[in-house]
């Protein structure tokens, strides 16, 4: 029991119309620890967020929060969840201090462990100086960390973000990575779904990929880069050698080597061949390598290679923009 | 005994909740009054344009003044015009996912559409007593007393409130603030099919059935009786009036009692299913 990880689900299925949203989708994780949930547009991210904080009901499978069922006691779950969406849920006509004391209220603090607790929020998370200035007035990024903070008033043991970042600039971007990485620290755990996958890169240890309502792939972003392998690029100081070159790489490679100009371009296994080895048998053969290097694949890479298909594409996005609407 | 303990528990919990939410409309009226003297110049400019310029060819039946006609039509078309308010804070709250937010919060889940409400009888207490102001300038009395008086203000809270609810419904089923925003002019022409503004005599026959059993018209003959304005309807024709015109306070009450039994049950169960 104390070894179950914090979150799990287990073959949540949920239809929408036409469109099934998830498809029995399997999550677990573990306490402390930040699971990005990535996918295309579509892929059923927001419906499972939106399950396991208890907005919706699943048609099928189970979800437990810290051992709580997700459908028997939702009340037990929601007090210990945090949920933040893509939009900015707090009150444009009150100010940032009047939010975090009403949502602190409506948690059923006391009127002053209310405002402490909100003063204390304002504080850590930057927004002090704005704490008495009409929510309207802020900008999209202050906007969202109001959302973040009024998210953890409770000190949730499980944090839900839902695209915390869509349409921030990069430097909002980066304050509400270093809020999440902070409340990480203290011991919450985070699911975080998003479409940005440097954003999963930054924060998350593990990554789930979830394609068409189900999770394709688990693993650390390290091991899911290593399990599409690395890239070998060569760029030939003399593009005359590319037919002897390209043999040579599918010596070492097993594969046959994209040419683009003076460019060569194979996938390897990860780590089976070293970058010593390729100049050596490039350098026998009588070539001379203008730039040769080993590349570890971008997760972007890792994406598309594992969503590629109909999901990828408009098909899959129209779907993605039905299921919001549903969803909502 | 447990059982009942933690039950009595939850119902404190939704009351606080229920405040909770009433004091935040307060503090968003005190941050904005903006919005809240806007809504209250809107019916203080029906009364001079309605009581001046039209009143001045508009002769009430069996005479008297035209402003004291229009002053109880005018409560009356504000509280029912108010309901749409209701509806764009409960819709607003929606799409912003403000209502997704108090969902994922271990509150009572009746909280919401309650405090929603409960926020607007204060709305409705500052809008009353402002257009009160008003029509007394403009010379219109309350000429029956205390008691009649009392009863007609509380008569038209009731029906501002039962709105309210239904107002909560319809935001909770657009759950978009545009969407809100457009059917606020469709509440317009229904008040103004009414008896409110003219006697519903000279209407084609149609119309004037439907006017008289709009609650738009029960809620004015209402008033109109228990103020002692001109145009309630004479005890004597009674016999030859539709039933809500010739019962106004009766009429009212049963459109109350029958807005709050369909959409109190409604409201709390669109509000808890949402997006299920």
């Amino acid at each position: 029991m104390t070894n179950e990880p914090i979150v799990v689900a287990e073959a949540l299925r949920k239809r929408y119309g036409t469109t099934q949203a998830l498809d029995g989708l399997d999550l677990a994780v573990p306490a402390g620890t930040v699971c990005g949930v990535l996918g295309p547009n579509g892929a059923g991210k927001t419906t499972a967020v939106r399950i396991l904080a208890t907005l919706a009901d699943a048609d099928s499978g189970h979800a437990r929060i810290a051992g709580h069922d997700i459908a028997r006691h939702p009340d037990r779950v929601r007090a210990r969840i945090g949920l933040a969406g893509q939009h900015a849920a707090v009150d444009e006509k009150l100010t940032g201090r009047g939010n975090l004391r009403m949502f602190g209220r409506l948690h059923h603090l006391s009127g002053r462990d209310a405002r402490r607790r909100a003063d204390e929020l304002l504080e850590r998370f930057g927004l002090m100086d704005a704490a008495d200035r009409q929510v309207s007035g802020y900008s999209g990024g202050m906007r969202r960390r109001l959302d973040l903070i009024a998210s953890l008033i409770l000190r949730p043991q499980v944090l839900f973000l839902d695209e915390p970042t869509t349409g921030l600039d990069p430097r909002s971007r980066g304050e509400i990575w270093d809020a999440v990485r902070d409340l990480v620290a203290d011991g919450t755990t985070v699911l975080l779904t998003t479409q940005y996958l440097d954003e999963a890169d930054h924060l998350a240890d593990d990554i789930a990929v979830v394609d068409h309502g189900r999770v394709i792939a688990t693993g650390t972003p390290d091991r899911l880069k290593a399990s599409i392998g690395d890239r070998l690029d060569v760029v030939l100081g003399d593009p005359a050698d590319a037919g002897a070159a390209a043999g040579v790489l599918y010596a070492l490679a097993g594969a046959h080597p994209a040419l683009d100009g003076a460019r060569l371009s194979v996938p390897l296994p990860a780590g089976a061949v070293r970058l010593a080895d390729v100049v050596r048998e490039l350098d026998r053969a009588g070539i001379t390598a203008a730039d040769a290097g080993l590349r570890r694949p971008t997760l972007d890479e890792v994406f598309l290679r594992l969503t590629a298909g109909p999901a990828g594409d408009q098909a899959g996005d129209q779907a993605g923009e039905r299921e919001k609407e549903t969803a909502r | 005994m447990t059982a009942l303990t933690a039950h009595a528990g939850r119902l404190r919990w939704a009351l606080a909740d229920g405040l909770t939410l009433i004091g935040r409309e307060l503090s968003r009226v005190r941050r904005e009054p903006g919005e809240l003297i806007a809504a209250l110049i809107f019916p203080a400019v029906m009364v001079v344009l309605f009581g001046y310029v039209f009143g001045s060819a508009i002769s009430v039946p069996g005479g008297g003044d035209y402003r004291e006609y229009l002053m109880p039509g005018l409560f009356a078309m504000v509280t029912f015009t108010a309901t749409m308010a209701v509806t764009m804070r409960v819709a607003t709250d929606a799409s912003r996912g403000v209502m997704d937010r108090f969902r994922s919060m271990p509150m009572a889940r009746s909280a919401v559409p309650f405090g929603q409400t409960g926020a607007e009888i204060l709305n409705g207490v500052l809008g009353m007593a402002v257009m009160a102001a008003a029509g007394l300038l403009v010379g219109w009395r309350a000429h029956r007393g205390i008691g009649p008086t009392a009863e007609a203000f509380a008569l038209l809270a009731l029906m501002r409130y039962a709105l309210s609810w239904a107002g909560c419904y319809l935001g909770l089923v657009v759950k978009n603030e545009q969407t809100a925003d457009q059917l606020m002019p469709l509440v317009f022409p229904v008040t103004m099919l009414s008896n409110s503004f003219v006697p519903t005599g000279g209407m084609p026959k149609v119309l004037q059935v439907i006017a008289d059993w709009n609650p738009v018209s029960a809620l004015t003959a209402a008033c109109r009786g228990l103020f002692g304005n001109p145009g309630a309807p004479a005890a004597s024709r009674t016999g030859d009036l539709a039933w809500p015109v010739a019962h106004p306070v009766a009429a009212t009450l049963g459109w109350a009692v029958v807005l709050l039994a369909i959409f109190v049950p409604l409201s709390v169960r669109t509000y808890r299913t949402r997006g299920r």
